[in-house]
Protein backbone atom coordinates (compact mmCIF):
# COMPACT_ATOMS: atom_id res chain seq x y z
CA UNK A 1 0.00 0.00 0.00
CA UNK A 2 2.73 2.59 1.11
CA UNK A 3 4.67 1.52 -2.23
CA UNK A 4 1.90 2.21 -4.29
CA UNK A 5 1.44 5.94 -2.98
CA UNK A 6 4.96 7.04 -3.06
CA UNK A 7 5.27 5.21 -6.39
CA UNK A 8 2.59 7.12 -7.74
CA UNK A 9 3.49 9.97 -5.74
CA UNK A 10 7.26 9.98 -7.94
CA UNK A 11 5.41 9.37 -11.21
CA UNK A 12 3.50 12.82 -10.48
CA UNK A 13 6.75 14.85 -10.01
CA UNK A 14 8.52 14.67 -13.65
CA UNK A 15 4.64 15.37 -14.89
CA UNK A 16 4.49 18.69 -13.54
CA UNK A 17 8.05 19.88 -13.56
CA UNK A 18 7.70 18.86 -17.81
CA UNK A 19 4.24 21.07 -17.46
CA UNK A 20 5.65 23.85 -15.62
CA UNK A 21 8.24 24.21 -18.27
CA UNK A 22 5.75 24.17 -20.78
CA UNK A 23 4.27 26.70 -19.53
CA UNK A 24 7.24 28.76 -19.54
CA UNK A 25 8.30 28.36 -22.55
CA UNK A 26 4.66 28.73 -23.87
CA UNK A 27 4.68 31.90 -22.52
CA UNK A 28 7.74 32.83 -23.44
CA UNK A 29 7.08 32.08 -26.90
CA UNK A 30 5.06 35.39 -27.20
CA UNK A 31 6.30 37.80 -29.43
CA UNK A 32 8.11 40.77 -27.98
CA UNK A 33 9.69 41.70 -24.88
CA UNK A 34 7.75 41.53 -21.57
CA UNK A 35 9.80 43.75 -19.54
CA UNK A 36 9.14 46.50 -22.63
CA UNK A 37 5.42 45.45 -22.03
CA UNK A 38 5.23 45.90 -17.90
CA UNK A 39 6.64 49.15 -18.21
CA UNK A 40 4.28 49.99 -20.92
CA UNK A 41 4.76 52.85 -23.72
CA UNK A 42 6.73 55.82 -21.21
CA UNK A 43 10.85 53.29 -21.21
CA UNK A 44 13.71 55.02 -21.27
CA UNK A 45 16.66 52.62 -22.08
CA UNK A 46 17.75 52.44 -18.69
CA UNK A 47 14.82 51.72 -16.98
CA UNK A 48 14.36 48.78 -19.37
CA UNK A 49 17.37 47.37 -18.76
CA UNK A 50 16.94 47.73 -14.90
CA UNK A 51 14.03 46.09 -15.25
CA UNK A 52 15.73 43.09 -17.44
CA UNK A 53 18.30 42.35 -15.07
CA UNK A 54 15.28 42.33 -11.86
CA UNK A 55 13.96 40.25 -13.77
CA UNK A 56 16.61 38.06 -14.68
CA UNK A 57 15.70 38.36 -19.02
CA UNK A 58 19.64 39.04 -19.42
CA UNK A 59 20.11 35.52 -18.45
CA UNK A 60 19.78 32.40 -20.38
CA UNK A 61 16.95 30.75 -20.88
CA UNK A 62 17.62 27.65 -18.26
CA UNK A 63 18.94 29.82 -15.53
CA UNK A 64 15.58 31.66 -16.44
CA UNK A 65 13.29 28.76 -15.67
CA UNK A 66 15.17 27.82 -12.39
CA UNK A 67 14.89 30.89 -11.56
CA UNK A 68 11.38 31.34 -11.97
CA UNK A 69 10.22 27.72 -11.13
CA UNK A 70 12.27 28.94 -7.73
CA UNK A 71 9.23 31.66 -7.07
CA UNK A 72 6.46 29.31 -8.52
CA UNK A 73 7.65 26.67 -5.56
CA UNK A 74 7.93 29.79 -3.05
CA UNK A 75 3.79 30.79 -4.27
CA UNK A 76 5.04 33.89 -6.27
CA UNK A 77 3.60 34.12 -9.49
CA UNK A 78 4.55 37.71 -10.41
CA UNK A 79 1.90 40.26 -10.38
CA UNK A 80 -0.66 41.37 -13.15
CA UNK A 81 0.22 43.94 -15.47
CA UNK A 82 -3.03 45.16 -15.37
CA UNK A 83 -3.64 46.05 -12.09
CA UNK A 84 -0.38 44.72 -10.19
CA UNK A 85 -1.97 42.54 -7.76
CA UNK A 86 0.15 39.50 -6.99
CA UNK A 87 -1.08 36.78 -9.46
CA UNK A 88 -1.42 33.81 -6.57
CA UNK A 89 -4.10 35.29 -4.46
CA UNK A 90 -6.30 36.34 -6.95
CA UNK A 91 -6.20 32.86 -9.29
CA UNK A 92 -7.04 31.24 -5.94
CA UNK A 93 -9.52 33.46 -5.21
CA UNK A 94 -11.10 32.68 -8.84
CA UNK A 95 -10.57 29.40 -8.27
CA UNK A 96 -12.98 29.07 -5.43
CA UNK A 97 -15.48 30.53 -7.52
CA UNK A 98 -15.62 27.90 -10.17
CA UNK A 99 -14.60 25.08 -7.60
CA UNK A 100 -17.47 25.92 -5.99
CA UNK A 101 -19.90 25.31 -9.08
CA UNK A 102 -17.41 22.26 -10.49
CA UNK A 103 -17.70 20.37 -7.37
CA UNK A 104 -21.13 20.41 -6.75
CA UNK A 105 -21.63 19.44 -10.19
CA UNK A 106 -19.85 16.58 -10.81
CA UNK A 107 -20.83 15.24 -7.27
CA UNK A 108 -24.54 15.84 -8.23
CA UNK A 109 -24.00 14.42 -11.89
CA UNK A 110 -22.10 11.02 -10.61
CA UNK A 111 -24.74 10.72 -8.02
CA UNK A 112 -27.61 10.38 -10.73
CA UNK A 113 -25.19 8.78 -13.63
CA UNK A 114 -23.93 5.67 -11.67
CA UNK A 115 -27.45 3.75 -11.00
CA UNK A 116 -28.92 5.39 -14.30
CA UNK A 117 -25.87 3.88 -16.20
CA UNK A 118 -25.93 0.38 -14.02
CA UNK A 119 -29.89 0.03 -14.39
CA UNK A 120 -29.14 0.44 -17.88
CA UNK A 121 -26.83 -2.17 -18.36
CA UNK A 122 -29.09 -4.51 -16.27
CA UNK A 123 -31.85 -4.06 -18.86
CA UNK A 124 -29.66 -4.05 -21.45
CA UNK A 125 -31.55 -3.76 -25.31
CA UNK A 126 -34.54 -3.29 -23.68
CA UNK A 127 -36.86 -0.01 -23.96
CA UNK A 128 -35.46 1.52 -20.47
CA UNK A 129 -31.55 0.88 -21.84
CA UNK A 130 -32.75 2.38 -25.37
CA UNK A 131 -34.29 5.21 -23.34
CA UNK A 132 -31.51 5.89 -21.12
CA UNK A 133 -28.13 5.44 -23.64
CA UNK A 134 -30.51 7.78 -25.54
CA UNK A 135 -31.04 10.67 -23.21
CA UNK A 136 -27.17 10.15 -22.67
CA UNK A 137 -26.23 10.71 -26.14
CA UNK A 138 -28.52 13.80 -26.49
CA UNK A 139 -26.98 15.42 -23.56
CA UNK A 140 -23.85 14.64 -24.48
CA UNK A 141 -24.24 15.98 -28.07
CA UNK A 142 -25.77 19.48 -26.22
CA UNK A 143 -22.63 21.97 -25.87
CA UNK A 144 -23.07 23.22 -21.93
CA UNK A 145 -22.90 27.42 -23.32
CA UNK A 146 -26.19 26.33 -25.11
CA UNK A 147 -27.89 24.64 -22.75
CA UNK A 148 -26.82 26.64 -20.23
CA UNK A 149 -28.27 30.02 -22.71
CA UNK A 150 -31.68 27.79 -23.19
CA UNK A 151 -31.95 27.60 -19.24
CA UNK A 152 -31.71 31.39 -18.67
CA UNK A 153 -34.02 32.09 -21.24
CA UNK A 154 -36.50 29.63 -20.09
CA UNK A 155 -36.00 29.94 -16.33
CA UNK A 156 -34.36 33.32 -16.04
CA UNK A 157 -36.50 35.37 -18.55
CA UNK A 158 -39.20 33.76 -19.21
CA UNK A 159 -40.59 31.90 -16.03
CA UNK A 160 -38.45 34.77 -13.79
CA UNK A 161 -37.82 32.16 -11.51
CA UNK A 162 -33.92 32.40 -10.85
CA UNK A 163 -31.19 35.38 -11.54
CA UNK A 164 -30.68 35.37 -14.43
CA UNK A 165 -26.48 36.86 -14.15
CA UNK A 166 -24.30 37.37 -11.48
CA UNK A 167 -22.67 36.15 -8.52
CA UNK A 168 -22.81 36.18 -4.48
CA UNK A 169 -20.27 34.91 -2.72
CA UNK A 170 -21.36 32.22 -0.35
CA UNK A 171 -20.07 33.73 2.41
CA UNK A 172 -21.91 36.88 1.88
CA UNK A 173 -25.55 35.26 1.43
CA UNK A 174 -25.65 31.76 1.53
CA UNK A 175 -29.11 31.75 0.20
CA UNK A 176 -28.52 34.14 -2.81
CA UNK A 177 -25.38 32.30 -3.62
CA UNK A 178 -27.41 29.38 -3.90
CA UNK A 179 -29.83 31.05 -6.54
CA UNK A 180 -27.08 32.08 -8.41
CA UNK A 181 -25.36 28.81 -9.19
CA UNK A 182 -28.66 26.70 -9.45
CA UNK A 183 -28.10 27.57 -13.35
CA UNK A 184 -24.86 26.69 -13.79
CA UNK A 185 -24.77 23.83 -11.68
CA UNK A 186 -27.56 22.26 -13.49
CA UNK A 187 -26.56 23.07 -16.91
CA UNK A 188 -23.03 20.95 -16.34
CA UNK A 189 -24.88 18.54 -14.22
CA UNK A 190 -27.02 17.72 -17.11
CA UNK A 191 -24.36 17.67 -19.89
CA UNK A 192 -21.89 15.75 -17.43
CA UNK A 193 -24.18 13.09 -16.55
CA UNK A 194 -24.68 12.43 -20.13
CA UNK A 195 -20.64 11.81 -20.84
CA UNK A 196 -20.87 9.49 -17.53
CA UNK A 197 -23.66 7.33 -17.63
CA UNK A 198 -22.03 5.80 -20.84
CA UNK A 199 -19.03 4.96 -19.29
CA UNK A 200 -21.17 3.36 -15.89
CA UNK A 201 -23.14 1.12 -18.68
CA UNK A 202 -20.32 -0.08 -20.38
CA UNK A 203 -18.41 -1.37 -17.74
CA UNK A 204 -20.94 -3.15 -15.44
CA UNK A 205 -22.02 -4.54 -19.12
CA UNK A 206 -18.81 -5.53 -18.84
CA UNK A 207 -18.62 -7.05 -15.03
CA UNK A 208 -22.17 -8.49 -15.49
CA UNK A 209 -21.02 -11.01 -18.30
CA UNK A 210 -18.67 -12.69 -15.89
CA UNK A 211 -18.71 -16.08 -14.41
CA UNK A 212 -18.73 -14.61 -10.91
CA UNK A 213 -22.49 -12.88 -11.38
CA UNK A 214 -23.65 -16.14 -13.20
CA UNK A 215 -22.41 -18.08 -9.85
CA UNK A 216 -24.02 -15.42 -8.04
CA UNK A 217 -27.33 -15.28 -9.54
CA UNK A 218 -27.24 -19.78 -9.38
CA UNK A 219 -27.04 -19.53 -5.87
CA UNK A 220 -30.61 -17.16 -6.11
CA UNK A 221 -29.05 -13.47 -4.87
CA UNK A 222 -31.48 -11.05 -5.55
CA UNK A 223 -30.91 -8.69 -8.56
CA UNK A 224 -30.66 -5.71 -6.73
CA UNK A 225 -27.85 -7.58 -4.49
CA UNK A 226 -26.15 -8.86 -7.56
CA UNK A 227 -25.80 -5.22 -8.66
CA UNK A 228 -25.17 -3.62 -6.05
CA UNK A 229 -22.89 -5.66 -3.79
CA UNK A 230 -21.43 -7.82 -6.68
CA UNK A 231 -21.60 -5.84 -9.82
CA UNK A 232 -21.05 -1.97 -8.79
CA UNK A 233 -17.50 -2.81 -7.12
CA UNK A 234 -16.07 -4.35 -10.24
CA UNK A 235 -17.81 -1.75 -12.06
CA UNK A 236 -16.85 1.30 -10.73
CA UNK A 237 -13.39 1.62 -11.66
CA UNK A 238 -13.33 2.70 -14.89
CA UNK A 239 -15.94 5.78 -14.32
CA UNK A 240 -14.18 6.83 -10.98
CA UNK A 241 -11.37 7.09 -13.12
CA UNK A 242 -13.29 9.16 -16.04
CA UNK A 243 -14.86 11.65 -12.88
CA UNK A 244 -11.04 12.60 -12.47
CA UNK A 245 -10.46 13.68 -15.74
CA UNK A 246 -14.21 15.10 -15.71
CA UNK A 247 -12.96 17.82 -13.44
CA UNK A 248 -9.90 18.91 -14.96
CA UNK A 249 -11.54 19.23 -17.83
CA UNK A 250 -14.50 21.40 -16.64
CA UNK A 251 -11.86 23.43 -14.46
CA UNK A 252 -10.23 24.05 -18.14
CA UNK A 253 -13.53 24.76 -20.29
CA UNK A 254 -15.26 26.23 -17.21
CA UNK A 255 -15.40 29.79 -19.00
CA UNK A 256 -17.75 29.53 -21.38
CA UNK A 257 -19.92 28.85 -18.86
CA UNK A 258 -19.07 31.56 -16.52
CA UNK A 259 -19.36 33.86 -19.56
CA UNK A 260 -22.70 32.31 -20.01
CA UNK A 261 -24.15 33.13 -16.78
CA UNK A 262 -21.27 36.13 -16.19
CA UNK A 263 -19.38 34.13 -12.72
CA UNK A 264 -16.06 35.86 -11.86
CA UNK A 265 -14.52 32.42 -11.70
CA UNK A 266 -11.02 31.07 -12.98
CA UNK A 267 -12.22 30.34 -16.66
CA UNK A 268 -13.06 33.86 -16.94
CA UNK A 269 -10.23 35.57 -15.19
CA UNK A 270 -7.86 33.16 -18.09
CA UNK A 271 -10.14 34.85 -21.33
CA UNK A 272 -10.27 38.34 -19.64
CA UNK A 273 -6.60 37.97 -19.34
CA UNK A 274 -5.39 36.83 -22.77
CA UNK A 275 -8.01 39.55 -24.24
CA UNK A 276 -5.78 42.16 -22.03
CA UNK A 277 -2.53 40.14 -22.79
CA UNK A 278 -2.05 39.83 -19.02
CA UNK A 279 1.27 37.12 -19.74
CA UNK A 280 2.03 36.78 -15.88
CA UNK A 281 -2.17 36.10 -14.94
CA UNK A 282 -2.57 33.93 -18.16
CA UNK A 283 0.77 32.12 -16.72
CA UNK A 284 -0.52 31.77 -13.80
CA UNK A 285 -3.85 30.73 -14.53
CA UNK A 286 -2.82 27.87 -17.13
CA UNK A 287 0.12 26.52 -14.50
CA UNK A 288 -3.16 26.73 -11.84
CA UNK A 289 -5.36 25.04 -13.83
CA UNK A 290 -2.47 21.95 -15.15
CA UNK A 291 -1.44 21.54 -11.60
CA UNK A 292 -5.16 21.20 -10.63
CA UNK A 293 -5.62 18.80 -13.25
CA UNK A 294 -2.46 16.47 -12.41
CA UNK A 295 -3.58 16.79 -8.60
CA UNK A 296 -6.72 15.52 -9.15
CA UNK A 297 -6.11 12.23 -11.29
CA UNK A 298 -3.55 11.72 -8.90
CA UNK A 299 -5.54 12.08 -5.68
CA UNK A 300 -8.29 10.03 -7.95
CA UNK A 301 -5.57 7.35 -8.03
CA UNK A 302 -4.57 7.08 -4.82
CA UNK A 303 -8.12 6.69 -3.73
CA UNK A 304 -8.66 3.87 -6.03
CA UNK A 305 -7.92 1.14 -4.24
CA UNK A 306 -10.84 2.08 -1.40
CA UNK A 307 -12.74 -0.09 -3.70
CA UNK A 308 -10.73 -2.06 -6.05
CA UNK A 309 -7.77 -3.15 -3.85
CA UNK A 310 -6.00 -4.90 -6.76
CA UNK A 311 -4.72 -1.89 -8.05
CA UNK A 312 -2.12 -2.34 -5.15
CA UNK A 313 -1.19 -5.36 -5.21
CA UNK A 314 0.12 -5.16 -8.84
CA UNK B 1 -24.05 -6.92 -40.87
CA UNK B 2 -27.65 -7.41 -42.41
CA UNK B 3 -29.72 -4.27 -42.01
CA UNK B 4 -28.45 -0.83 -41.11
CA UNK B 5 -29.45 -0.08 -37.50
CA UNK B 6 -31.12 2.78 -36.18
CA UNK B 7 -28.22 4.69 -35.03
CA UNK B 8 -26.52 4.57 -38.03
CA UNK B 9 -29.17 5.76 -40.34
CA UNK B 10 -29.90 8.96 -37.87
CA UNK B 11 -26.15 9.48 -37.61
CA UNK B 12 -25.78 9.61 -41.28
CA UNK B 13 -28.92 11.95 -41.62
CA UNK B 14 -27.82 14.74 -39.53
CA UNK B 15 -24.30 14.34 -40.49
CA UNK B 16 -25.39 14.23 -44.09
CA UNK B 17 -27.51 16.92 -44.33
CA UNK B 18 -24.70 19.28 -42.19
CA UNK B 19 -22.38 18.25 -45.18
CA UNK B 20 -24.84 19.34 -47.91
CA UNK B 21 -25.56 22.47 -46.25
CA UNK B 22 -21.77 23.04 -46.34
CA UNK B 23 -21.23 22.16 -49.77
CA UNK B 24 -24.59 24.56 -51.16
CA UNK B 25 -23.56 27.42 -48.49
CA UNK B 26 -20.08 27.17 -50.44
CA UNK B 27 -21.66 28.46 -53.88
CA UNK B 28 -24.91 29.75 -53.05
CA UNK B 29 -26.79 31.53 -50.30
CA UNK B 30 -30.48 32.37 -50.03
CA UNK B 31 -28.78 36.53 -49.05
CA UNK B 32 -25.48 37.18 -48.76
CA UNK B 33 -24.28 36.45 -45.38
CA UNK B 34 -22.52 39.58 -44.57
CA UNK B 35 -25.03 42.03 -46.47
CA UNK B 36 -26.61 44.40 -43.40
CA UNK B 37 -30.06 45.60 -43.94
CA UNK B 38 -31.97 47.95 -41.29
CA UNK B 39 -35.10 46.96 -42.25
CA UNK B 40 -34.49 43.03 -41.51
CA UNK B 41 -33.05 44.21 -38.23
CA UNK B 42 -33.91 41.60 -35.77
CA UNK B 43 -36.76 39.90 -37.97
CA UNK B 44 -38.22 36.76 -36.78
CA UNK B 45 -38.52 33.80 -38.98
CA UNK B 46 -40.43 34.22 -42.10
CA UNK B 47 -41.12 33.36 -45.86
CA UNK B 48 -38.32 35.41 -46.44
CA UNK B 49 -35.42 34.85 -43.80
CA UNK B 50 -36.28 31.23 -42.87
CA UNK B 51 -34.23 31.41 -40.03
CA UNK B 52 -34.75 35.03 -39.13
CA UNK B 53 -32.40 37.99 -39.45
CA UNK B 54 -29.74 39.10 -36.65
CA UNK B 55 -28.72 42.21 -34.80
CA UNK B 56 -27.38 43.76 -38.17
CA UNK B 57 -30.31 42.60 -40.55
CA UNK B 58 -27.71 39.50 -41.54
CA UNK B 59 -30.12 36.01 -43.00
CA UNK B 60 -29.83 33.59 -40.37
CA UNK B 61 -29.96 30.97 -42.46
CA UNK B 62 -27.27 32.35 -44.98
CA UNK B 63 -25.02 32.56 -41.92
CA UNK B 64 -25.57 29.31 -40.40
CA UNK B 65 -24.71 27.28 -44.16
CA UNK B 66 -21.74 29.68 -44.01
CA UNK B 67 -20.77 28.86 -40.76
CA UNK B 68 -21.07 24.68 -41.33
CA UNK B 69 -18.75 25.40 -44.14
CA UNK B 70 -16.12 27.19 -41.56
CA UNK B 71 -16.77 24.88 -39.08
CA UNK B 72 -15.98 21.68 -40.76
CA UNK B 73 -13.24 23.23 -42.52
CA UNK B 74 -11.39 23.92 -39.70
CA UNK B 75 -12.04 20.51 -37.67
CA UNK B 76 -11.03 18.74 -40.83
CA UNK B 77 -7.58 20.36 -41.13
CA UNK B 78 -7.34 19.79 -36.88
CA UNK B 79 -7.72 16.00 -37.14
CA UNK B 80 -5.74 15.80 -40.55
CA UNK B 81 -2.50 18.15 -38.75
CA UNK B 82 -3.44 16.22 -35.59
CA UNK B 83 -2.94 12.64 -37.17
CA UNK B 84 -0.03 13.76 -39.44
CA UNK B 85 1.79 14.63 -36.37
CA UNK B 86 0.57 12.08 -33.53
CA UNK B 87 0.77 9.38 -36.46
CA UNK B 88 4.80 10.46 -36.89
CA UNK B 89 5.46 10.60 -33.00
CA UNK B 90 4.10 7.66 -32.11
CA UNK B 91 5.27 5.48 -35.19
CA UNK B 92 9.34 6.56 -34.30
CA UNK B 93 8.26 6.34 -31.02
CA UNK B 94 7.06 2.66 -30.52
CA UNK B 95 9.54 1.36 -33.44
CA UNK B 96 12.59 2.60 -32.30
CA UNK B 97 11.74 2.54 -28.52
CA UNK B 98 15.22 2.81 -26.27
CA UNK B 99 15.41 6.55 -25.50
CA UNK B 100 13.42 8.13 -28.30
CA UNK B 101 10.39 6.67 -27.12
CA UNK B 102 11.40 7.90 -23.33
CA UNK B 103 11.59 11.27 -24.05
CA UNK B 104 8.84 11.58 -26.61
CA UNK B 105 6.61 10.16 -24.23
CA UNK B 106 7.43 12.12 -21.42
CA UNK B 107 7.06 15.17 -23.52
CA UNK B 108 3.56 13.35 -24.92
CA UNK B 109 2.48 12.89 -20.96
CA UNK B 110 3.07 16.15 -20.19
CA UNK B 111 0.78 17.41 -22.95
CA UNK B 112 -1.50 14.72 -21.99
CA UNK B 113 -1.79 16.45 -18.88
CA UNK B 114 -3.21 19.58 -19.95
CA UNK B 115 -6.73 19.68 -20.96
CA UNK B 116 -6.70 20.14 -25.04
CA UNK B 117 -8.52 23.46 -24.15
CA UNK B 118 -6.39 24.51 -21.80
CA UNK B 119 -3.58 24.26 -24.15
CA UNK B 120 -5.51 25.60 -26.97
CA UNK B 121 -6.74 28.53 -25.11
CA UNK B 122 -2.66 28.56 -23.94
CA UNK B 123 -1.36 28.30 -27.84
CA UNK B 124 -4.07 30.93 -28.88
CA UNK B 125 -2.76 33.82 -25.97
CA UNK B 126 0.26 33.14 -28.22
CA UNK B 127 -0.64 33.27 -31.81
CA UNK B 128 -3.90 35.14 -31.57
CA UNK B 129 -7.41 34.81 -32.61
CA UNK B 130 -8.25 33.66 -36.27
CA UNK B 131 -8.31 30.18 -37.77
CA UNK B 132 -4.96 28.82 -38.12
CA UNK B 133 -4.42 29.97 -35.20
CA UNK B 134 -7.26 27.58 -33.96
CA UNK B 135 -6.19 24.60 -36.05
CA UNK B 136 -2.72 24.91 -35.36
CA UNK B 137 -3.72 25.52 -31.49
CA UNK B 138 -6.38 22.60 -31.33
CA UNK B 139 -3.68 20.30 -33.44
CA UNK B 140 -0.92 20.53 -31.08
CA UNK B 141 -3.75 19.71 -28.57
CA UNK B 142 -5.40 16.22 -29.78
CA UNK B 143 -1.95 15.17 -31.73
CA UNK B 144 -0.36 13.43 -28.29
CA UNK B 145 -3.84 10.91 -28.01
CA UNK B 146 -2.73 9.91 -31.89
CA UNK B 147 0.87 8.99 -30.92
CA UNK B 148 -0.59 7.30 -27.96
CA UNK B 149 -2.68 5.37 -30.01
CA UNK B 150 0.02 4.52 -32.66
CA UNK B 151 2.65 3.92 -30.27
CA UNK B 152 0.70 1.28 -28.29
CA UNK B 153 -0.89 -0.44 -31.21
CA UNK B 154 3.52 -0.33 -33.03
CA UNK B 155 4.82 -1.74 -29.76
CA UNK B 156 2.69 -4.78 -30.31
CA UNK B 157 3.29 -5.09 -34.02
CA UNK B 158 6.65 -5.13 -33.34
CA UNK B 159 6.82 -8.34 -32.51
CA UNK B 160 4.73 -10.19 -34.82
CA UNK B 161 5.86 -12.42 -37.41
CA UNK B 162 5.52 -10.55 -40.71
CA UNK B 163 7.46 -7.57 -39.30
CA UNK B 164 10.13 -10.16 -38.64
CA UNK B 165 10.02 -11.11 -41.86
CA UNK B 166 9.92 -7.47 -43.28
CA UNK B 167 13.65 -6.90 -41.62
CA UNK B 168 14.76 -10.24 -42.38
CA UNK B 169 14.44 -9.91 -46.37
CA UNK B 170 16.54 -6.57 -45.89
CA UNK B 171 13.76 -4.17 -46.17
CA UNK B 172 14.63 -0.52 -44.88
CA UNK B 173 13.26 0.79 -41.71
CA UNK B 174 10.84 3.45 -43.17
CA UNK B 175 9.59 0.93 -45.63
CA UNK B 176 8.66 -1.28 -43.09
CA UNK B 177 6.86 0.81 -40.82
CA UNK B 178 4.63 2.13 -44.02
CA UNK B 179 4.23 -0.68 -45.31
CA UNK B 180 3.41 -2.98 -42.78
CA UNK B 181 3.02 -1.40 -39.37
CA UNK B 182 1.11 1.59 -40.48
CA UNK B 183 -2.06 -0.30 -42.27
CA UNK B 184 -2.63 -2.01 -39.12
CA UNK B 185 -3.07 0.95 -37.05
CA UNK B 186 -6.12 2.19 -39.33
CA UNK B 187 -8.74 0.47 -37.19
CA UNK B 188 -7.75 2.54 -34.03
CA UNK B 189 -7.21 5.96 -35.91
CA UNK B 190 -10.67 5.86 -37.66
CA UNK B 191 -11.98 5.54 -34.36
CA UNK B 192 -10.28 8.25 -32.67
CA UNK B 193 -10.38 10.48 -36.15
CA UNK B 194 -14.30 10.68 -35.75
CA UNK B 195 -14.08 11.42 -32.30
CA UNK B 196 -11.40 13.86 -32.90
CA UNK B 197 -13.96 15.89 -35.35
CA UNK B 198 -16.53 16.01 -32.40
CA UNK B 199 -14.20 16.96 -30.04
CA UNK B 200 -12.62 20.05 -32.28
CA UNK B 201 -15.84 20.67 -33.50
CA UNK B 202 -17.53 21.43 -30.23
CA UNK B 203 -13.87 23.51 -29.35
CA UNK B 204 -13.99 25.65 -32.42
CA UNK B 205 -17.59 26.67 -31.02
CA UNK B 206 -16.40 26.73 -27.64
CA UNK B 207 -13.51 29.24 -28.56
CA UNK B 208 -15.72 31.05 -30.86
CA UNK B 209 -18.28 31.56 -27.78
CA UNK B 210 -15.39 33.01 -26.20
CA UNK B 211 -14.30 35.50 -29.17
CA UNK B 212 -11.10 33.26 -29.18
CA UNK B 213 -12.21 31.88 -32.32
CA UNK B 214 -12.83 32.85 -35.57
CA UNK B 215 -13.40 36.64 -35.22
CA UNK B 216 -16.75 38.88 -36.74
CA UNK B 217 -17.73 39.34 -39.02
CA UNK B 218 -17.22 36.01 -40.29
CA UNK B 219 -19.82 33.62 -39.29
CA UNK B 220 -19.42 30.56 -37.12
CA UNK B 221 -21.80 28.54 -34.82
CA UNK B 222 -19.98 29.88 -31.53
CA UNK B 223 -19.72 33.40 -32.55
CA UNK B 224 -23.22 33.81 -33.85
CA UNK B 225 -23.85 32.26 -30.32
CA UNK B 226 -22.11 34.88 -28.19
CA UNK B 227 -23.55 37.83 -30.22
CA UNK B 228 -27.05 36.54 -29.79
CA UNK B 229 -26.46 36.77 -25.83
CA UNK B 230 -27.66 40.57 -25.63
CA UNK B 231 -30.55 40.34 -27.71
CA UNK B 232 -31.90 36.70 -26.09
CA UNK B 233 -35.24 38.36 -24.77
CA UNK B 234 -36.55 39.49 -27.44
CA UNK B 235 -34.62 37.50 -30.53
CA UNK B 236 -34.63 34.24 -29.53
CA UNK B 237 -33.77 32.28 -32.51
CA UNK B 238 -31.14 33.67 -32.95
CA UNK B 239 -29.43 31.89 -29.68
CA UNK B 240 -31.79 28.62 -30.97
CA UNK B 241 -30.96 28.04 -34.29
CA UNK B 242 -26.79 28.10 -34.21
CA UNK B 243 -26.90 25.56 -30.88
CA UNK B 244 -29.15 23.35 -32.82
CA UNK B 245 -26.42 22.89 -35.38
CA UNK B 246 -24.15 22.43 -33.18
CA UNK B 247 -25.91 20.30 -31.01
CA UNK B 248 -27.72 17.99 -34.46
CA UNK B 249 -24.33 17.95 -35.73
CA UNK B 250 -22.43 16.53 -32.28
CA UNK B 251 -25.09 14.00 -32.04
CA UNK B 252 -24.67 13.04 -35.53
CA UNK B 253 -20.80 12.11 -35.46
CA UNK B 254 -20.99 11.05 -31.99
CA UNK B 255 -23.94 8.01 -33.83
CA UNK B 256 -21.81 7.37 -36.22
CA UNK B 257 -18.57 7.00 -34.24
CA UNK B 258 -20.34 4.52 -31.77
CA UNK B 259 -21.06 2.46 -34.65
CA UNK B 260 -17.80 2.52 -36.13
CA UNK B 261 -16.32 1.81 -32.81
CA UNK B 262 -18.56 -1.09 -32.62
CA UNK B 263 -17.23 -2.26 -36.16
CA UNK B 264 -13.66 -2.09 -36.05
CA UNK B 265 -12.77 -2.10 -32.56
CA UNK B 266 -14.37 -5.02 -30.46
CA UNK B 267 -12.75 -4.64 -27.32
CA UNK B 268 -13.94 -0.72 -27.24
CA UNK B 269 -17.66 -2.35 -27.95
CA UNK B 270 -20.41 -0.12 -25.75
CA UNK B 271 -18.21 2.72 -24.24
Amino acid sequence: MIRFISKRLLTALPTLLIVAMLVFVMIRLIPGDPAALMLGDRTDPASLADLHRRLGLDQNIATQFVRWFGHVLRGDLGASIRTGEPVLPLVVNRFWVSAGIVVTAVALAALIAVPAGMIAAWRQNEALDVGIVSAATLLLSIPSFWLGLLLLYAFGLKLGWLPVVGYVAFSENPFAALLYIVLPVVTLVLHETGVLIRMARASTLEVLRLDYITNARAKGLSEPAILVRHAFRNAFGPTWTLIGLVFGNLFAGIAVIETVFTIPGLGRLLVDSIFGRDYPVIQGCLLFIAFTYVGTNLVVDLLYPLFDPRVTAQ
Amino acid sequence: MSALKPNVVIGGVLVGVVALAALVGMIWTPFNPLAVSFTARLAPPSELHWLGADEFGRDVLSRLMVAAATSARISLLTVVGALFAGTTVGLVAGYFQGWTDRILMALNNALLAFPGILLALGLLAIMGANEYGIILALGVAYSPSVARVVRGAVLSLRETDFVAASRIMDNSEIYTIVRHILPNCIAPLIVLATSMFGWALLAESALSFLGLGVPPPAATWGNMLAASRPFIAQAVWLGLFPGLCISLTLMGINLLGDALRDRLDPRMRGV
